[in-house]
């Protein structure tokens, strides 16, 4: 084969997989708006119908909590076992990179029975703090490895200028290790917004509770095969992180790529 | 997610033993900023906190549940290991696993076999719209897997595209194919499999292709004098090169596939019959809609052991080749 042939062949092979990839995307967005003639009606139905505009905001303040607490706890614990010597330090973080294996299949009924009694089922602090605990597990794994690869006279230069240890983590290491931060950000929002098991079991009566995914299961039910209308309302749920994926998607797949192949 | 994450083999493979570990201890510990010991404990215990009290202790809940028999009411009576037994020996549940290994092929190794394909074709020659690609073809993964299903249905709906395109194969004189595919005995399971390929292929393409930048230059031009064309270009140099990228892709997509409870849930629900049920399924199904929290709670240990054990498993064998 000579090489303009196999350079054809090349773009023609990621042509075809990447319509197979956007094609239903594509077909959302078309049937949501009723494509060809612009119609933005279905979507008003659907945004109201649906009661979306609830849902998007409780998925915004779910996700908006867990991952600033996460990232604060995961940069402190990280902190911590990836630059200090300190008695059970290595098996504290065992304990947490057991933790990234668990699905939440696992734990979700211990949960629910347990949260219910505690009062918590149907409280944004039954949605947000199982979810902090997940985020953690990755979040601490995740800054260990960054702070394990910081140079040691930076942490030497901040020690002799007089910074306490927690002086140096937050205004000497945190600002440095933006992209890592970013990273770890941009990971746990796509999972916790995405996340649709959790909120199902601790979300069952309060429907002014549900995020945006719950939100989308229960429309459907409604709206069985009304494709256009859920087509609408699957467009309202899954836009928002795709919009940041597009804005940042070196980054996102920069992360994807570091969290699985560290070494 | 990012399960394998965790991994901290030695990335150079030509390092001796010794050097490194003191390496790896000079790096962990001689930049600590000189505070006592305790401090660390400080740290770490907020996390600790929270991850104990939702994730481990819930899990530590969910063993001692399902050593019992209860409705999530009543009383509960003790059932020793019987939830587990059930989990194997009921016809439904045991076919749930099986769906299970046929799904795991659909998620993980159709995902790679395919991504190997896209990233032959991304490295071979100059592509022009690279980051484009990569891009497009990665997008399925950051879609929640709620719209995704719903994308899926209309895809496989009665008049959706691909009964729209089978249609016309038959007005060309071929058998009509058509389908309503998530509806149908023989076809939802392969139909419940393709959604997970079409996720799983971006994930495995960006691994990948991050591997493939590692591979030395000098290999390929080796083979190319050697006269290797692309098919034998890439048993000999690119899939050798990529075995630690595969291993880790393959548990990736895997767990994922041991994860799938969205795409049932709204898709098929189980349905028709038993014969999309899978476990994660199962777990919801039992507990909520059949009154056995028990079992419910059997099969999710179950499912945490098996994500462990391809996790551990995975990794083993690819240091195992390494030492």
């Amino acid at each position: 084969m000579n090489v303009r042939a196999e350079r054809f062949v090349n773009h023609a092979i990621l042509v075809l997989f990447s319509v197979i990839a956007v094609f239903p995307m594509i077909g959302i967005v078309a049937q949501a708006f009723q494509l060809p003639h612009v119609d933005l009606s279905t979507f008003g139905t659907a945004w109201r119908e649906g009661h979306f505009a609830t849902y998007l905001r409780n998925s915004v303040i779910v996700t908006t909590v867990t991952v600033v607490t996460s990232a604060v706890l995961s940069i402190m614990a990280g902190y911590a076992l990836g630059t200090m010597r300190f008695r059970g330090s290595g098996a504290l973080f065992l304990l947490f990179v057991a933790g990234l294996t668990i699905p939440t299949e696992a734990i979700v009924v211990p949960l629910y029975f347990d949260l219910r009694s505690a009062g918590l089922d149907n409280s944004y602090a039954g949605l947000i703090l199982p979810q902090v605990a997940m985020s953690v597990a990755f979040g601490t794994f995740w800054m260990r490895a960054y702070f394990r690869s910081i140079p040691r006279s930076l942490l030497e230069a901040a020690r002799i200028d007089g910074a306490s240890g927690w002086t140096t983590l937050w205004r000497v290491l945190v600002p440095v290790g933006r992209p890592a931060i970013l990273t770890m950000v941009l990971l746990t929002t796509m999972w916790t917004w995405n996340e649709f098991l959790l909120p199902l079991v601790i979300v069952n009566s309060d429907e002014g509770l549900r995020t945006a995914p719950l939100g989308l299961s229960f429309f459907q039910g409604t709206h069985k095969t009304d494709y256009s209308l859920l087509m609408a309302g699957a467009l309202i749920i899954a836009a928002p992180i795709v919009i940041v994926y597009v804005f940042l998607q070196r980054q996102f797949i920069a992360g994807m790529l570091s969290g699985a192949v560290k070494e | 997610m990012t399960t394998v994450a965790r991994r901290k083999t030695p990335k150079s493979r030509h390092a001796a033993s010794a050097p490194r570990t003191a390496r790896r201890q000079g790096r962990a510990f001689s930049g600590s900023p000189g505070e006592p010991g305790r401090i660390g404990w400080l740290y770490t215990l907020p996390a600790l906190l929270v991850y104990g009290t939702f994730l481990l202790w819930p899990l530590a809940r969910g063993a001692q549940f399902s050593l019992y028999h209860w409705d999530g009411l009543g009383q509960a009576t003790w059932a020793g290991f019987s939830n587990y037994t059930a989990t194997w020996s009921d016809p439904s549940l045991r076919g749930a696993f099986g769906h299970l290994l046929v799904l795991i092929l659909f998620y993980s190794v159709l995902p790679c076999c395919i991504a190997f394909v896209l990233v032959a074709a991304m490295s071979r020659t100059k592509i022009r719209g690279l980051t484009f690609f990569r891009t497009v073809l990665f997008l399925p993964q950051v879609v929640a897997m709620v719209a995704v299903a719903v994308a899926w249905q209309w895809v496989y709906s009665a008049d959706g595209p691909v009964n729209t395109v089978l249609g016309w194969l038959h007005a060309l004189g071929l058998p009509d194919w058509r389908h309503g595919w998530f509806g149908d005995f023989t076809f939802a399971l392969p139909a419940v499999g393709a959604v997970g390929t079409w996720v799983g292929i971006g994930l495995a393409m960006v691994l990948f292709l991050a591997g493939v930048q590692k591979i030395p230059r000098e290999l390929y031009e080796a083979a190319r004098i050697d006269g290797a064309g692309p098919f034998r270009e890439f048993f000999a140099v690119t899939l050798p090169g990529l075995r630690r990228e595969l291993a880790v892709a393959l548990t990736l997509t895997t767990i994922m596939a041991i994860r799938n409870f969205d795409l049932i849930y709204m898709a098929t629900a189980g349905g028709p019959g038993d014969a999309t049920k899978v476990p994660a399924y199962e777990v919801y199904n039992r507990t909520f809609n059949t009154g056995e929290v028990g079992l419910g709670c059997a099969i999710g240990v179950t499912l945490a052991v098996l994500a462990f054990a391809v996790t551990a498993g995975v990794r083993r064998l690819v240091e195992g080749k390494d030492a």
